[in-house]
């Protein structure tokens, strides 16, 4: 127990501040991915060919490969890409991206792509008299969107959604490869330097299990406020 | 980029080689604690419970850290047999991912079980069918059926999964690329060949899926 002391002694203050990280990882990833998501299911929903090819291609690529080679790809391309495009601006200085924009934005693109499936889900799953009665009814698009189909869709989306953040909360795990301190990379760092690995990493799997608890929970409470009326 | 093309090559033989060993062993894992789960006794079915609450909160990723480094630190698993297996991080990865794959599979057949219309076992019972043939005859084929979709998908997220063997210093698919990365500093074009190496066996497993629901769907 003296392990996880809080103070100087111990990791338990290290290991806190740790899951916090895990936390605003997984919360700011989870708010990229609903951002491509909001660009990409239009355009998967869309009549165009086009804009259907580039979504599909997006949730398919993404889906299909390793996150762990999508996380590799930022890491080591990421940097190269931002000075590209600075180069083309004029600035030539080396930058060096914060390894928890890098990450959280790779974990974002791929919790994007389940995203984006699910909502499409939703909206092709709401009843097409909604669509066609507030057509008739002369709604103007933005309330179209807002009003009429948004709380529909969410409330079909929640339940899908708690998976999507599931994923995504266990990806987090993936970017301690970067060198970022979240709950895997303390673990790593407690376990080399106390030569209890053992401990620490069932400690980790503790702490990924309560996290994952907990959102049940919250989500759960969600699902039951959403869902009023039906 | 085509330099680098035959050493990803050899590195997907590892790559399959760890999602089939670890599939048909994480298929049978499956199978038996889905029995397990709706089996009547509550400590058995809290049992595999547990199993499967465990291994599909966790990330992959402590799973086979907890398995690769954790276990060593046992002495009493240093000095058994264990060892053998265990100081090989080829076979903790194997390991892992069959707990991992299995925990999927025992839910997804769980439920293909419950989704059973209660109708059919009737059936078989006023027939005058053994319990025992009821089971292997009318109920696992069924599940099998149902269950092959989820599977498919489970297929797929495992060899997504087993790119992690490269956290443990096996050269697979993506411990290659990688490498090659990192040494040439090429990391588009390496993900471009891997990627699509990946996308490819996604696509294979994804049609034959779709090619056994078609032979067995009724």
């Amino acid at each position: 127990m003296e392990l996880l002391a809080f103070g100087k002694t111990g990791w338990g203050d290290e290991l806190f501040i740790a899951t916090l990280m895990t936390l605003a990882v997984s919360i700011t990833a989870m708010f990229i991915g609903f951002l491509f998501a909001l660009i990409f299911t239009p355009l998967k929903l869309s009549n165009n060919k086009f804009f259907n090819l580039i979504a599909n291609c997006y949730t398919t690529v993404i889906r299909g490969v390793p996150e762990l080679l999508v996380i590799y790809l930022f890491f080591f391309g990421g940097s190269g890409a931002v000075m590209y495009v600075a180069s083309i601006f004029g600035y030539n200085e080396y930058i060096e991206i914060n390894a928890f924009i890098t990450g959280s934005f790779a974990i974002g693109i791929i919790s994007g792509a389940y995203s984006t499936e699910v909502f499409r889900g939703a909206i092709q799953s709401i009843d097409k008299g909604q669509f066609e009665a507030s057509k008739v009814l002369g709604l103007k698009k933005p309330i179209h969107f807002f009003k009429v189909i948004m709380p529909q869709m969410l409330r079909l989306a929640i339940p899908n959604l708690s998976n999507v953040w599931q994923i995504t909360l266990k990806d987090t795990s993936l970017i301690s490869v970067t060198g970022l301190v979240e709950i895997m990379r303390q673990s790593y760092i407690a376990a080399g330097s106390t030569r209890d690995p053992l401990f620490f990493y069932s400690f980790a799997a503790v702490l990924y299990l309560l996290l994952t608890y907990l959102s049940m929970k919250f989500i759960n409470r969600l699902e039951i406020k959403y869902s009023k009326g039906y | 980029m085509i330099s680098s093309f035959p050493k990803l090559l050899n590195a997907t033989l590892i790559t399959l080689k760890l999602l089939s060993v670890s599939l048909v062993v994480g298929l049978i894992l499956g199978i038996l604690f889905s029995i397990m789960r709706i089996n009547k006794n509550p400590i058995i079915n809290k049992f595999a419970y547990g199993y499967s609450y465990f291994f599909r909160g966790t990330p992959l990723l402590v799973q086979i850290f907890i398995i690769y480094f954790g276990l060593g630190q046992l002495e009493f698993i240093r000095s058994s047999f264990l060892w053998i297996f265990l100081k090989e991080p080829y076979w903790c990865a194997i390991i892992a991912f069959s707990l991992n794959t299995g925990a999927y599979t025992s839910e997804i057949l769980r439920s293909a079980f419950e989704t059973i219309k209660p109708g059919l076992i009737e059936a078989g019972k006023s027939l005058g069918i053994q319990s025992k043939i009821i089971f292997f005859k009318i109920q696992i084929p069924i599940a099998i059926r149902q269950s092959l979709p989820a599977y498919g998908n489970e297929i797929i997220l495992m060899l997504k999964g087993t790119s992690l063997a490269s956290t443990v210093t096996l050269m697979d698919l993506t411990g290659v690329a990688k490498y090659i990365i990192s040494t040439t500093f090429k990391p588009i074009e390496v993900f471009i060949v891997a990627g699509g190496i990946y996308l490819f066996l996604t696509f294979l497993i994804h049609n034959l899926i779709k090619f056994l629901e078609k032979k067995y769907s009724f």
